[in-house]
């Protein structure tokens, strides 16, 4: 992907990962099965049954087991008696990001969390879908101001749903879920359009000062992710 | 009259006196003497700060380093140490360690308290000290690449930074490496659900045996101390103590700021307000304690759908509850300085006659939590004798609330050093001598008889309350500006354990240095010490009877 062929990207030189390549050139494979592949061209059922996939996807979801902050405590109340997600079919927490469908982000993310989130996303097979739940995630929230606060998970992941609130109740919760729901049965997806945080190799940064003054420290092929904390919303 | 408002006074009195006790006893040593309002501070030289400690410990017997506090100023660098005793709360002492601007290092103290450790770290990441001697001085909170040191005068929030993604090397793999050493290496979190959110622990072991483990925090570290710094006394503060220990314990949280901020600007809680604000912080309680208990079975043996679900429901009518009175289920923002900010909703009957019914119920739900917990065969095979945590261990990690309780130390705030109405009530402090997990498990479900027990009193006290003498609010001005350089050292007894607020006034209507004392990052530390030598599922009990906030652990 290069600029030219999409000038409204401002700056991409640093966000060459895969998931964001698929997604910017059109080749969104989130709703794009092996069957789709496999008939090719006859559009007729395949309309039909993605309609049918798309539907089983938003009626049997899994969500990841990913508590951050306080909005996890009232994931917890959401999945618990009373509010009970179960009924709405997206209700089974998963441990593993490797057999999640849904990760709703719940909390604030800082800077030496970002990395690791950014890692349990990418294990998530696709399609994949992520819930924003509470300010933390929309803009930093009331820590915006922080030294050490990314300012909204989209900074780093890209975000289907965000769920407004400090913390959002659990029937707001459920709402954002319903929405998704709703969504993916339409086979909706979400475009990126915020530059995001990636992880990339040491050795890929450009030479500045602070990349010289860890040259030492870090190796050219660990993986880091570079704050610009000046350019940030 | 509480016993709140006298005591500023009071203590001032005996703290010059015991300012000259105290500083006799160290003799050469003291170079300085300060006022906080607190306790008398001595001023020690930085490369003396074990000497001073010891002798305090051993000779005055100030066995609880309560918190340290680092602060740079425009001409030196400056570490508090916070000291106390376990047996007597309010004796209290400062020790100032100033260095100097261009070389900041000082001495440290952790041969003397274990719990220097990590403050110290803490210290060296936000500030920039030095300590000489310190075994592991690395950064804690931030990330290990971080340039600066985000809470001095100097630092730039604009300049990029770099945080790395790397596997973690094996510590003891050159040790063990040959026959007959075997070591894993095994990263615990930071993504788990055992480690009830984002804490990472790193753990080698040998078999199923844990030979090496250390707790890695920071994942949550939001800088709650920068956004309380830029607050403004009266409003802008209070709803970030929510936010610590986010486990609803928010009013207990709210309720240590608002301790040390009204004394610092000498200002009267209303009693009414006092019965009310002691009333809805032992709601909160029950509501923390009963997550820890639903988390606690769900480590120990997996079980989401029982006690978990048990434990949310009765936490879901705490919740009702406190959402009729604040008007917000986990984060209140209740309490304003002077009082709190509105009075029991109407109809007041109907608000009474819920809590009644709540606390009716309860011992029906405590016996059923202990038909199916405490005398489950599986859960005490877990937990009794496990994770053990012997009274001088927690001493000198300074570990408070339920997990020093759980080992023998009688030890709580609420009635060694009284605030709000709780030397008014009736009711007792829960000790458990077992120091397992077993006992700290049983603390937490008998504070909740307890805490019930104080909701009850209140709750009757409300009940036939006045009509015309309902004051919820003292008269407070509108902008506070405590005068320059008072600074004050405060604590309550939070869910977990001392929660303590640090204020340095610097004259105007923002605090010049707002240091937070959290409980969960004391008790974590003791985390290594109960776990090495154990099994590793063990390890998990251990967290789990923990019971950490990470909000609060990493602030």
């Amino acid at each position: 992907m290069s600029s030219e062929q999409k000038p409204f990207v401002t700056d991409d030189s640093q966000v060459l990962t895969e998931t964001r390549d698929a997604r910017m050139a059109g080749a969104d494979d989130r709703f794009n099965s092996k069957l789709r592949e496999a008939f090719g061209s006859s559009p007729f059922i395949l309309t039909k049954f993605d309609k049918f996939m798309n539907w089983v996807r938003g009626s049997s979801m899994f969500m990841l087991q990913f508590g951050i902050a306080c909005c996890s405590i009232e994931m917890m109340h959401t999945y618990a008696i009373k509010h009970d997600l179960d009924r709405f079919a997206a209700g089974v927490p998963r441990a593993s990001p490797r057999q999640a469908d849904v990760i709703i982000v719940p909390g604030t993310i800082v800077s030496k969390f970002a990395p690791r989130m950014k890692r349990v996303y990418d294990q998530m097979p696709e399609p994949k879908f992520v819930v924003g739940m509470g300010s933390c995630t929309i803009s930093g929230g009331p820590f915006q101001e922080g030294y050490n606060v990314i300012k909204g998970a989209e900074e780093v992941i890209p975000v289907d749903i965000h769920i407004p609130g400090c913390p959002p109740r659990p029937e707001a919760l459920i709402y954002g879920i319903a929405k998704l729901q709703e969504r993916i049965a339409n086979g909706e997806s979400s475009p990126v359009t915020v530059k995001p945080y990636e992880l990339e190799q040491f050795g890929d940064l450009p030479r500045d000062e602070i990349v010289d003054k860890l040259a030492e420290q870090i190796d050219e092929d660990d993986l880091v992710m570079r704050y610009n904390w000046a350019d940030s919303p | 009259m509480s016993l709140e408002e006298q005591q500023p006074d009071a203590e001032i009195e005996a703290g010059k006196t015991r300012g000259d006790e105290l500083a006799e006893l160290l003799g050469d040593l003291v170079i300085g003497r300060e006022e906080h309002l607190n306790a008398p501070g001595l001023v020690i030289r930085p490369d003396q700060v074990q000497d001073a400690l010891f002798k305090l410990r051993d000779e005055a017997g100030f066995d609880h380093l309560s918190c340290v506090t680092a602060e740079e100023y425009e001409d030196r660098y400056e570490s508090i140490y916070h000291l106390t005793k376990y047996d007597d709360r309010t004796d209290e002492v400062s020790v100032v360690v100033p260095t100097s601007k261009d070389d900041p290092v000082s001495q440290t103290a952790e041969p003397v308290f274990r719990t220097a450790d990590w403050h110290e770290r803490e210290a060296y990441d936000l500030v920039g000290i030095k300590y000489e001697g310190h075994p592991d001085l690395r950064r804690i909170l931030l990330p290990e690449t971080w340039q600066g040191h985000p809470l001095g005068l100097d630092y730039d929030q604009d300049r990029p930074q770099i945080a790395t993604l790397r596997e973690h090397a094996n510590p003891l793999e050159q040790d063990h490496s040959g026959e007959e050493g075997n070591t894993m290496y095994i990263n615990i979190g930071p993504h788990h659900p055992a480690t009830h959110g984002v804490l990472h622990v790193e753990t080698v072991v040998d078999g199923e045996q844990v030979v090496d483990l250390e707790p890695d925090i920071g994942y949550l570290h939001r800088c709650e101390e920068q956004m309380c710094q830029q607050g403004t006394y009266r409003h802008q503060i209070m709803p970030y103590p929510d936010r610590w220990d986010y486990i609803s314990a928010g009013l207990l949280n709210e309720w240590a700021y608002a301790r040390t901020a009204e004394d610092l600007a000498d200002i009267e809680v209303p009693e009414y307000a006092q019965i009310i604000r002691t009333m809805s912080a032992e709601l909160c309680r029950i509501a923390s304690h009963m997550i820890a208990l639903g988390t606690f079975a769900l480590d120990v043996y997996g079980d989401f759908t029982a006690i978990f679900m048990y434990a949310m429901r009765d936490r879901e009518i705490v919740q009702n509850i406190l959402e009729d009175l604040t008007g917000q289920r986990m984060m209140f923002n209740y309490f304003r300085l002077g009082g709190v900010v509105w009075d029991l909703p109407e109809p007041r009957e109907e608000f009474f006659e819920k809590i009644r019914d709540f606390l009716d119920d309860l011992p029906t739900a405590l016996e059923e939590y202990h038909d199916m917990i405490t005398s489950n065969e599986i859960l005490q095979a877990r937990t009794v004798g496990t994770g053990v945590l012997p009274p001088e261990v927690a001493k000198s990690y300074g570990a408070t609330g339920p997990v020093a309780r759980g080992s023998g130390i009688d030890y709580d705030l609420r009635r060694d050093d009284s605030y709000g109405y709780y030397d008014e009530l009736d009711w007792d402090v829960v000790v458990e001598d077992g120091c397992d997990n077993f006992s700290r498990l049983l603390v937490r479900m008998r504070e909740v008889e307890e805490s019930a027990k104080i909701i009850q009193q209140c709750v009757d006290l409300l009940e036939d309350w006045p009509e015309d003498e309902r004051n919820i609010q003292a008269n407070v001005p509108r902008t506070l500006k405590p005068e320059e350089d008072t600074e004050i050292y405060r604590a309550v007894e939070g869910a977990k354990g001392e929660l303590g607020i640090y204020i340095r006034a610097d004259g105007t209507d923002k605090p010049g240095r707002f240091k937070i004392r959290s409980p969960c990052f004391s008790n974590l530390q003791t985390l290594p010490e109960m776990s090495e030598g154990e099994y590793i599922p063990d390890m998990i009990a251990s967290l789990g009877s923990l019971d950490i906030v990470l909000g609060e652990v990493d602030r």
